[in-house]
């Protein structure tokens, strides 16, 4: 379930330099040049990491994602910055549960493209049972 | 050959429903072309030159007859009548208009055919041996686990926006007839200890900096392919260059981590992918595997071909392939008349091949790297029949892996990459040599010309390979001598200045001439250069 689309006021995020030398904080925001396993021992306190797009095409963000829910993150996971309407249904798929789009998507957009898919090849972080699963049960 | 289940079906009419719907915001100006851009092009769709061109993928060159008269329907109804083979087994449609590419992709759909990923920096179309389930020499048939990979990467949600495009193919004999290392994963499938693995080649690619693939594993069980492969796309996925298109190739990364240090990186991601329990169980590998049983030939179909015709033995000679099965044979249809556009096939032309294939291949046709097509599975005895239909239609060329069979890109004539045309330079060189006899002395030599650098026509895999290049405004082609994309893979060198467009046709017959006066009994061109080097080409190129 996609939780909300706009961030609303809370804790504002930190860097991952500034989270990795002050370490109270419960938010953090990664660029998609940063190493999200960095912040693995510290996910059980995070109740928020951003994960930033600085271009849709920049798709660093979708395996930051993964890694994240991999590892076993059970905060909220939220895309920023150049998110499109196009892109969200695998944003989703990588573990994303929220969306901060710098331009607003139009909400029945968003509905359509994440009710599009009925099923999916392959597993992913969003815990759908891939086809090939379906197929064998 | 594999058959759409209901959720293959539902995963394609999925993806016409959603690009219907890009297409009508992109018609209705609610999104931008840069925003569109990246959307069409995983469908297929470029903006060339004069129109849009549309890449219908063809997994891994195989079809049958039913998808083969699509292919002509949809050439005849919305394009002009014509369609262009590809080095990548797959087709495309060089006129098409924007408003039609919807239903054109549900005619597609009609016969479990699509146009996903063909482009974009996402996972490509698989490509694989055109032989594969017919050919002597392969230890399984690639198919089932092309077919594997196919499912995995579509729609792969983690790798579709990746640094760059990302091709995959997969073989399974010693023969390499899909340049596997030349591609950013080449797989061979290999035996070890009585099972069949994959031996994963990582990093290859043609392109302004061509690179050979090294071979980063050498034997990755069945039950872990996926996982190997996602660990091998991850890293690149997250290392791989974004600041230079011109580096983002996974071929770069490798090329400056060092092929060890990326394979300990691989190793590393693998070990944590492979918990997460992504790989398929064997029963769907089987289930697959089922789909691509070979066909019931009979092995003791006559064995003899009645050569009295002088014509259609010349083509036996050249285009007809030894079958693993007594009595059958693989027929290679030649799409490199002399005068021709290398690739293109008229709507009649592939309605005929579709029909041939209906009625004496056991309905299947492959697509080949080389832009030829294939009938993999022909009676000896139907041979005959099957050559006088070919020659009616301009289809029995004799002249597969000899120096007119080019493969060419689109150049400048069609695509708004192009510095320079290869279509009339592959047509004037074939003029050239269009002497039979003359070709057959020359014996195997594969021309391969790129309109630029970007290599789409495979110049660096050439046994002689052309690069076209703008010059101040003029087209230039250079000259290169010794690439080959088989399993004795080798990159191509440059000989010097290079020509215009009657000056290269020129110097290659210098270099064949050159050729025949050094070589030594049973030698190919390629051989005797390895032999004797650049200097005598280079020689008598230039004197």
């Amino acid at each position: 379930m996609v939780e909300h689309l706009q961030a609303d006021g809370e804790e504002p995020c930190v860097t991952l330099d500034a989270f990795l030398e002050q370490s109270n904080a419960t938010a953090v925001r990664l660029e998609s040049d940063e190493d999200a396993r960095a912040l693995i021992p510290f996910l059980d306190r995070l109740k928020l990491i951003e994960v930033a797009f600085p271009k849709f095409r920049d798709g660093r963000g979708y395996s930051s994602a993964r890694i994240l829910r991999e590892a076993g993150f059970t905060g909220e996971l939220r895309a920023q910055g150049d998110v499109l309407v196009d892109q969200i249904a695998y944003m989703k798929r990588c573990g994303f549960d929220s969306f901060a789009p710098e331009k607003d998507l139009n909400p029945a957009d968003v509905e359509a493209a994440l009710a599009r898919w009925p099923e999916h090849y392959q597993g992913a972080a969003d815990g759908a049972v891939p086809i090939w699963k379906l197929r064998h049960g | 050959m594999y058959k759409y289940d209901e959720y293959d079906h539902a995963m394609v009419e999925a993806r016409v429903a959603e690009f219907s719907d890009q297409v009508r915001r992109r018609l209705a100006g609610e999104i931008t072309e840069d925003q569109f851009k990246p959307l069409r092009l995983m469908n297929g769709l470029y903006l060339q030159l004069h129109a849009y061109m549309l890449r219908v993928a063809v997994p891994y060159g195989t079809l049958d007859s039913r998808q083969m008269h699509m292919l002509a329907h949809i050439a005849r109804k919305y394009d002009r009548d014509y369609g262009h083979f590809t080095t990548r087994q797959n087709i495309q449609y060089n006129w098409i208009k924007l408003e039609d590419a919807p239903a054109i992709l549900e005619d597609l759909a009609s016969v479990e055919m699509h146009a996903i990923q063909t482009s974009g920096n996402c996972i490509r179309n698989i490509s694989s041996d055109q032989w594969a389930g017919a050919a002597a020499d392969e230890i399984t048939d690639p198919r089932p686990w092309a077919e594997l990979l196919r499912q995995w990467s579509s729609f792969h949600p983690e790798f579709s926006y990746l640094p760059r495009k990302f091709k995959i193919a997969v073989i399974a004999a010693e023969e390499d007839r899909a340049a596997m290392r030349l591609h950013d994963i080449g797989i061979q499938i290999v035996e070890k200890d009585g099972q069949h693995g994959a031996a994963f080649y990582v990093g290859g690619g043609m392109g302004r900096t061509p690179m050979i693939a090294p071979l980063i594993k050498d034997f990755v069980p069945l039950d872990d392919m996926l996982s190997y492969a996602e660990a091998c796309l991850r890293v690149y996925n997250r290392y791989g260059r974004r600041d230079n298109i011109y580096k983002a190739r996974i071929k770069i990364l490798i090329h400056e981590l060092g092929a060890d240090e990326y394979r300990r990186q691989v190793e590393e991601e693998w070990a944590h992918v492979k918990s997460l329990g992504i790989d398929p169980p064997k029963a769907e590998f089987d289930r697959i595997a089922k789909q691509f049983t070979p066909p019931a030939l009979d092995a003791s179909a006559p064995d003899d071909i009645d050569r009295s015709d002088p014509d259609f033995a010349v083509w036996v000679d050249q285009n007809v392939a030894a079958h693993k099965v007594p009595g059958h044979a693989i027929v290679n249809i030649s799409l490199k008349p002399v005068g021709g556009i290398p690739g293109d096939a008229s709507s009649a032309q592939i309605d005929l091949m579709a029909d041939l294939a209906e009625k004496h291949s056991h309905d299947e046709l492959r697509v080949t790297h080389a832009q030829n097509i294939v009938l993999p599975h022909v009676r000896k005895a139907d041979l005959y029949a099957i050559w006088q239909a070919l020659d009616t239609a301009g289809l029995a060329t004799p002249n597969l892996d000899l120096i007119s069979d080019i493969i060419a890109c689109p150049g400048l004539d069609y695509c708004s990459l192009a510095n320079a045309r290869s279509i009339p330079v592959a047509q004037k060189i074939a003029a050239r040599f269009s002497d039979l006899g003359r070709q057959k002395e020359l014996g195997e030599l594969k021309l391969k010309i790129s309109g630029c650098i970007n290599a789409c026509g495979h110049h660096h895999a050439g046994h002689i390979g052309i690069l076209g290049v703008d010059r101040k405004g003029t087209e230039n082609y250079q000259l290169l001598l010794g690439g080959s994309g088989a399993e004795d893979v080798s990159l191509g060198t440059i000989t010097g200045p290079g020509f215009d467009e009657d000056g290269i046709v020129d110097a290659i017959e210098r270099v064949t001439d050159k050729y025949l006066a050094t070589r030594t009994d049973g030698e190919r061109f390629v051989d005797t250069f390895r032999r004797v080097g650049m200097a005598p080409f280079k020689e008598a190129i230039y004197g």
